[in-house]
């Protein structure tokens, strides 16, 4: 079998994309801070200061820098945030499960509606409802993000002040340390808003996909093949057709990633949600190096590392599916 | 093909699309007119009064009439600072288009009609860059540079980088469906007779090749006009793009965000309704011009 071929030639591009990324990120830190300043302020003598340079070993050349950087990255360690003065992973990692709550609660709410919606409009796409729901979606496309955020602060939270319209809420530390805002009401409360935001721009999204993937299944051979022996056409459309709507659907979601990750930045942003997002970008406004750094590290890992699983998934499970890398 | 004719009477028939048209005239020809029309200049301190800010629109009480839509926290009429930032926004979204297909063209004809190994490198830096998502990227990029920079320096570059980072970001999309025409064209006959005569590949590609791949570049470019414009939105907003005393739609509802929770909705409100009109009317001319021009591309998927 190839497969083994296959999923090493995938791995090792996974390696190179992040060797990449973390050049990026070592030339940010070689461009943007001196550590030196950072460390020692003005009052040091420029020979002093040249002596430090070299014992730290800021003097080598560039390569020998990286080397060293990237050895740091491997072992976990991407610096000290000058502002925090603690690990700029450590910083990172503590506000993973906010951001990774929201994500999830988004997930549920967007898979809950765009599934049974574009189902239904592959089904009867002729039907008003499907109009009203396929015309909205073109408007929900249209709409940027924030400003759906802002509306909802607007109508829920000022007008209305039904929901809270910033931060996390109270939350519950689990025996691993994992803060989750799952299990209280007001940390359900306050996930709401920011969740409705994020949810509102994969939905369209989607749902349009899948209604596509569910009429071109419901336009195969073995489903007319279906209709012919007389099966319940419930049974044809969520046992035949929709089976098989879901793996195309989940490659091209997960593709989406990068998408999501930007827009949990702007989400966080309006709704000052504690997460990953919001600290990267208060990372910027301080200059703060080693945490922007660290963001775009742990991002780059969490993309690539969802790449690579949603490009296996897909080439294992899908036998129709040629392999790129076991064809001599 | 279609004829100009064919074109313009499919276009009068379409209320749609001449809707959204007179729409997107109306917008242009306000933001060109801005320095004559609008009541005040919002980047002249001569003609802003800070005893004016946070005034509500004229028919709300306590609003003013100097003030149709209302003011802003420093005193500048939402209404002026709207005419000006929208023509910012739409020369962004014109410039990075700009950018993007300049950059897309060239890399799709050599792509296209070089093929081999070019080809191939080409196209799989598309698909990654086109995995990794342009807001990343321009967020990543622009958080670097005004790091970099410092706040002032970076204030003043905005709008370059803006561009520059939108242009870049998204040059897979015309590179793609430059290549896809010119695999086709290639084939035929008239480009065979170009090179029997001796023309050299440039002028083969440019001259010859580049006029008959123009129609889908005109249909995506009208819908890259639009995500530039929501792109640069997104970044002002996030702080990363236009300065306040040079704003953008984004930058300004950005700078009205925080006084919705102090009732002065208008602040945002309306910058708010005008980027989406922009943008609506934009897509749904673009989308006219896809389904009249060329049914056979897809927006968004390819």
């Amino acid at each position: 079998m190839h497969i083994l071929a296959f999923l090493i030639r995938r791995l090792f591009q996974a390696v190179i994309v992040m060797l990449i990324i973390s050049i990026i990120g070592f030339s940010i830190q070689d461009q943007l801070g001196d550590p030196l300043r950072e460390l020692v302020g003005q009052a040091v003598s420029v020979a002093e200061r040249e002596a430090l340079r070299d014992r730290m070993g800021l003097n080598d050349p560039f390569w020998t820098q990286y080397l060293r950087f990237l050895g740091n990255a491997v072992e976990g360690d991407l610096g000290t945030s000058y502002f925090f003065k603690k690990p700029a992973l450590k910083v990172i990692l503590a506000k993973f499960p906010a951001t990774f709550e929201l994500v999830l609660g988004a997930t549920f709410l967007f898979l809950s509606i765009s599934i049974p919606g574009g189902v239904y409009c592959a089904i009867r796409p002729r039907s008003w409802l499907a109009r009203f729901i396929m015309g909205g979606s073109i408007i929900g496309l249209s709409v940027p993000i924030f400003l759906t955020a802002i509306f909802l602060i607007w109508i829920f939270a000022v007008e209305l002040g039904v929901m809270p319209s910033f931060g996390r809420g109270e939350t519950v530390t689990m025996p691993w340390g994992w803060r989750t805002g799952f299990l209280t009401r007001d940390g359900l409360l306050h996930l709401v808003l920011p969740s409705i935001t994020l949810a509102s721009i994969m939905l369209p999204l989607f749902l349009r996909l899948i209604r596509a993937e569910m009429m071109e299944a419901l336009g195969t051979e073995y489903v007319r093949f279906a209709w012919a022996k007389g099966l319940a056409p419930r049974r044809i459309w969520f046992v035949h057709a929709f089976r098989n709507t879901l793996l195309p659907v989940v490659t091209i979601g997960g593709l989406q990633i990068g998408t999501l990750i930007a827009y949990t930045i702007l989400t966080e942003t309006v709704f000052q949600w504690p997460g990953m997002g919001f600290l990267f970008l208060e990372a910027v406004n301080r200059v703060d190096t080693p945490l922007i750094i660290a963001y775009i590290i742990v991002v780059g890992l969490i993309f690539v590392v969802v790449n690579t699983i949603v490009d296996l998934v897909y080439t294992l499970i899908n036998p129709m599916v040629k392999l790129p890398g076991a064809q001599g | 093909m279609l004829s100009a004719r064919a074109f313009t009477r499919r276009f009068f028939g379409d209320p749609t699309a001449v809707g959204a048209f007179v729409i997107v005239a109306a917008v242009v020809a306000m933001v060109v007119s801005a320095p004559w029309l609008a009541p005040q200049n919002p980047y002249d301190p001569l003609q802003i009064d800070i005893m004016d800010s946070e005034m509500p629109p004229s028919w709300v009480a306590g609003g003013d009439e100097r003030f149709l839509l209302g003011t802003d926290a420093q005193g500048r009429g939402v209404l002026s600072t709207i005419m000006y930032g929208t023509g910012v926004s739409l020369l962004i979204g014109f410039g990075a288009v700009v950018v993007q297909a300049f950059i897309g063209i060239s890399l799709g004809l050599i792509a296209g009609y070089r093929g081999g190994w070019i080809d191939a490198f080409l196209m799989r830096l598309a698909d990654i860059q086109l995995s990794i998502s342009t807001l990343m990227l321009a967020i990543i990029a622009l958080a670097v540079f005004s790091a970099a920079f410092g706040p002032e320096a970076y204030a003043k570059l905005a709008i370059f980088m803006l561009i520059a980072v939108i242009g870049i970001a998204e040059w897979p999309r015309f590179a793609r469906t430059v290549r896809a025409s010119v695999l086709a064209e290639k084939k035929k006959e008239y480009v065979d007779a170009a090179r029997v005569i001796g023309l050299s590949p440039g002028t083969i590609m440019r001259r010859h090749i580049l006029p008959n791949t123009m129609t889908p570049v005109l249909v995506i470019s009208t819908i890259q006009v639009a995500e530039a414009i929501v792109t640069e939105a997104a970044l002002s907003f996030l702080g990363l793009g236009m300065p306040v005393n040079r704003p953008s739609l984004g930058a300004l509802i950005r700078s009205g965000f925080e006084f919705i929770f102090s009732g002065s909705w208008w602040i945002t409100l309306f910058p708010a309704i005008m980027l989406m009109l922009l943008i609506l009317s934009i897509n749904l001319l673009g989308d006219f011009m896809r389904d009249t021009l060329n049914p056979k591309l897809r927006r968004g998927d390819e």
